[in-house]
């Protein structure tokens, strides 16, 4: 692809997604573009970025914008953030929130729905010990394909196998045919929908926690400070932000502190002071 | 360096566990039939034990159950792996005292996040 082509297609996704596409990750967009061209009806995938730069048509750069996201994901993906959960948050909002009262769970990279409902099976072991509160999960992508797999709740063979332990397969799927199904009544407490994570936050409301994991690493710096800094003011003063393995608020935002000996668990600066749980 | 026996009545499913796992860091022994793989927990017990369901001889739900029974034989990790992939099976193994279930076809990956998944990693 030549140069102009190249970055005609990075200053597309960084409008749409904010994605960065790093000359490095050039090898993506043949795997990744390949099929659009085809069903497209041009001869590669140059022919068809050639075609999106001379004629603009917005539902051909939304496909290629889809295409370019990563929804790698699996159920308990690094496992901590999960214990974290279980072990510091759910006690802690058990303890200072009424009881009955719904936990407001945040998943803004959702993908194919392993992490929400990964969290909805933990608030399902969990119950006994959450005094009456229950969660209520917003589950957002950019992407509708992911969602609509995660809204099935159908996985395969290999899918259930990565991350999750027998004895909740077990417990929380049903065969369904070559698939697994998962239990629908986890899919109660989860609502699906549409989001980018570049567009204002102010219809989504306040939430407890915020899983945005393994997302903001495909942004800017600038673009991974405003989305921090606009995720604390979508955070309870005493709620809780996970991120990736390999991401930080370091550098980034000052509205976040890392929970020291907790990997990848931050609060708010200006936390309140908590009940004991 | 952990242990890991591997039961299976095909050399060649033997032969791609074995080399996953001594990637892994396992040392490994290969037994083609549950009452092989009897004889060889009565000799030295493994850490963890990769096991087929579908065996002649001695199924390995069979050597399960006896296994269970041996003294000492509370002590290795069992993981099935095996191309029973329903719900009955599975339920049956974990009664039997299997700790993680593998549906074959498998790859590194899924070997890597059961024997995870297990503790043994």
């Amino acid at each position: 692809m030549n140069t102009e082509d190249f970055a005609f297609l990075v200053q597309m996704l960084k409008k749409k997604s904010g994605h960065v596409l790093s000359p490095d990750k050039g090898y993506l967009l043949d795997s990744r573009l390949s099929p659009i061209a085809r069903r497209e009806g041009y001869g590669s995938v140059e022919e068809l970025v050639r075609a999106m730069r001379t004629r603009p048509n917005e539902g051909l750069n939304w496909q290629v914008t889809e295409a370019m996201t990563t929804n790698e994901t699996f159920f308990f993906r690094d496992k901590t953030p999960f214990e974290l959960f279980k072990t510091e948050v759910i006690p802690h909002l058990s303890a200072n929130r009424r009881p009955g009262a719904k936990a407001k769970i945040w998943c803004a990279a959702a993908s194919s729905g392993q992490e929400p409902y990964s969290i909805a099976m933990i608030a399902k072991e969990e119950a006994p010990r959450m005094n009456g509160m229950n969660v209520d999960i917003l589950a957002t992508d950019i992407s509708d394909k992911v969602l609509e797999k995660a809204k099935t709740g159908l996985y395969t063979q290999f899918e259930v196998q990565r991350g999750l332990p027998v004895q909740l397969l077990v417990k929380y799927f049903e065969k369904a045919g070559d698939l697994w199904r998962i239990d629908p009544s986890l899919r109660q407490n989860i609502t699906f929908r549409k989001f980018n994570l570049l567009e204002n936050f102010r219809t989504m409301g306040t939430f407890d926690v915020i899983f945005c994991r393994n997302v903001l690493i495909y942004f800017d710096q600038a673009t991974k400070s405003d989305i921090l800094n606009r995720l604390s003011q979508a955070l309870a003063p005493d709620g809780y932000l996970f991120l990736g393995a390999a991401e930080t608020v370091m550098g980034l935002s000052d509205a976040f502190a890392p929970v020291p000996g907790k990997r990848g668990l931050y609060v708010r600066k200006d936390r309140p002071a908590a009940k004991v749980a | 360096m952990k242990n890991c026996l591997v039961v299976d009545d095909s050399r060649v499913i033997r032969k791609v566990a074995r080399r996953i796992l001594e990637g892994m860091e396992f040392d490994c022994d290969e037994a083609a039939d549950g009452a092989q793989a009897l004889e060889h927990c009565r000799k030295t017990m493994p850490d963890a034990i990769l096991l087929d369901w579908n065996m002649p001889v001695m199924s390995g739900i069979d050597f399960l159950r006896a296994l269970r029974k041996e003294s000492g034989g509370d002590q290795p990790i069992v993981v099935f792996c095996t191309t029973e992939n329903d719900m009955g099976h599975i339920s049956e193994a974990l009664r039997a005292g299997a700790n993680e279930y593998i549906m074959k076809p498998f790859d590194g990956d899924i070997l890597n996040a059961k024997f995870a998944e297990a503790g043994l990693v």
